[in-house]
């Protein structure tokens, strides 16, 4: 008989979010245990774990050939929905219970300031490196922007702009870079930029704007930060959808 | 009960994403404007009401509780499930910008932590606590 029987796939794929339950969680019991013995704690357990689910994910895409990394992997189906926006945003609502009131709006218009900021700032940044490729074009250059932006703003962008699909595809790829830079890179900078209360997490939110790297990225620094970050970075999304194939497109258009 | 604490979770969470997609279409976006900020706001506002008014027995706040602990577990899943390898085929256009962008939004971060943070000192005069 062969090793793993069909009778033990089909089970754990029958219950494809408890077997996430109990991948993710060895997962997070190896990442941890790495965390004290190898860095002596130094490197937070869940960076590790966060590196490890990327590296899982980059196996899992170049096997599958899939989209969704990890969660191709028949037997792994329950991490994407485990990992799904569902459950993400149900526990970054959860996080926010029990953060005082007083705090979110004493913090309010610099909040407002570095959305707007953080979204003008990541075009303007995109839109550079786009022309330094050669397009001269303000849709492709505004769309390439937008992928700076998020990887969710890029595509919406484009799509309204009516943007060629492999600009379109680049601004995916920009938008997914910058969201794995911040979940893997924010421990490690947290200190020198001063990410370490509720005030400038909230900043941190607004400027960096993806809720999948900020959330992430906070987790790995300091879970207490993760309700204010995530806040911000949940409006800079759409906020982005809106500014950039409207008010930011016309701004490149009278330059260019 | 621990259901009751889900349940508020819940209800926070679908009417700050009815309002979110609300407003993306009033705006005429189609996308979800800052339902889960909306959705956290209302959760802090209910939870600090049913505090005040000692509605909240522990068993209900463990029912948010456990969610918000799962949160990491939960990020980790959601790292799991990146489309790495299309990050990683982009070429070095998009590896730059994403690079540059995720830098230059690093450095805005003590710059906007200083402003406006009760200390009305020149940005320049470097005092060095930005309270």
């Amino acid at each position: 008989m062969s090793w793993p029987p069909d009778w033990l796939i089909t089970l754990l794929e029958k219950n494809s979010l408890i077997t996430a339950f109990f991948v993710v969680g060895s997962i997070l019991w190896f990442s941890s245990f790495l965390s004290t013995t190898l860095t002596r704690g130094r490197i937070h357990g869940s960076a590790i774990a966060i590196f490890m689910g990327l590296a899982l994910a980059y196996m899992g895409g170049i096997v599958m050939e899939g989209e969704k990394g990890f969660a191709d992997v028949p037997l792994m189906a329950g991490i994407g929905l485990l990992g799904g926006s569902m459950f993400r945003d149900l526990a970054i609502v959860a996080t926010a219970f029990g953060v005082r009131l007083q705090e979110f709006l004493a913090t309010g218009l610099s909040g407002v300031i570095s959305l707007i900021l953080g979204i003008f700032i990541s075009f303007l940044v995109g839109g550079l490196v786009a022309y330094g490729f050669g397009y001269r074009d303000a849709v492709s250059i505004t769309t390439i922007g937008a992928g700076a932006a998020t990887y969710i703003v890029g595509p919406v962008t484009g799509g309204a702009l009516e943007a060629s699909s492999e600009v379109i595809a680049l601004s995916v790829a920009a938008g997914l870079v910058k969201s794995i830079l911040v979940m893997t890179l924010t421990p490690f900078v947290a200190k020198s930029i001063g990410l370490d209360n509720p005030r400038s997490a909230l900043i941190f939110g607004g400027l960096m704007g993806t809720t999948s790297g900020v959330a992430a990225g906070l987790a790995a620094t300091d879970a207490k930060l993760v309700p204010y970050g995530a806040m911000t970075a949940t409006f800079y999304t759409g906020l982005g959808c809106l500014l950039g194939p409207s008010l930011i497109f016309m701004l490149i258009k009278a330059i260019v | 009960m621990v259901i009751y604490g889900t349940a508020l979770l819940a209800f926070c969470m679908l009417v700050g994403l009815i309002v979110g997609q609300l407003l993306g279409d009033l705006l005429g976006i189609g996308k979800n404007v800052g339902g889960v900020g909306i959705a956290m706001l209302l959760l802090i506002v209910m939870s600090d009401w049913l505090r005040r008014r000692d509605r909240l027995p522990v068993p209900t706040q463990q029912g948010v509780l456990f969610w918000s602990s799962i949160y990491i577990p939960i990020v980790v899943a959601m790292a799991a499930s990146q489309n790495v390898v299309k990050a990683a085929t982009g070429g070095w256009l998009a590896l730059l910008a994403g690079v540059a962008s995720v830098v230059a939004c690093l450095a805005l971060v003590p710059l906007l932590s200083r402003i406006g943070s009760g200390q009305t000192t020149d940005p320049d005069t470097q005092t060095g606590d930005g309270k």
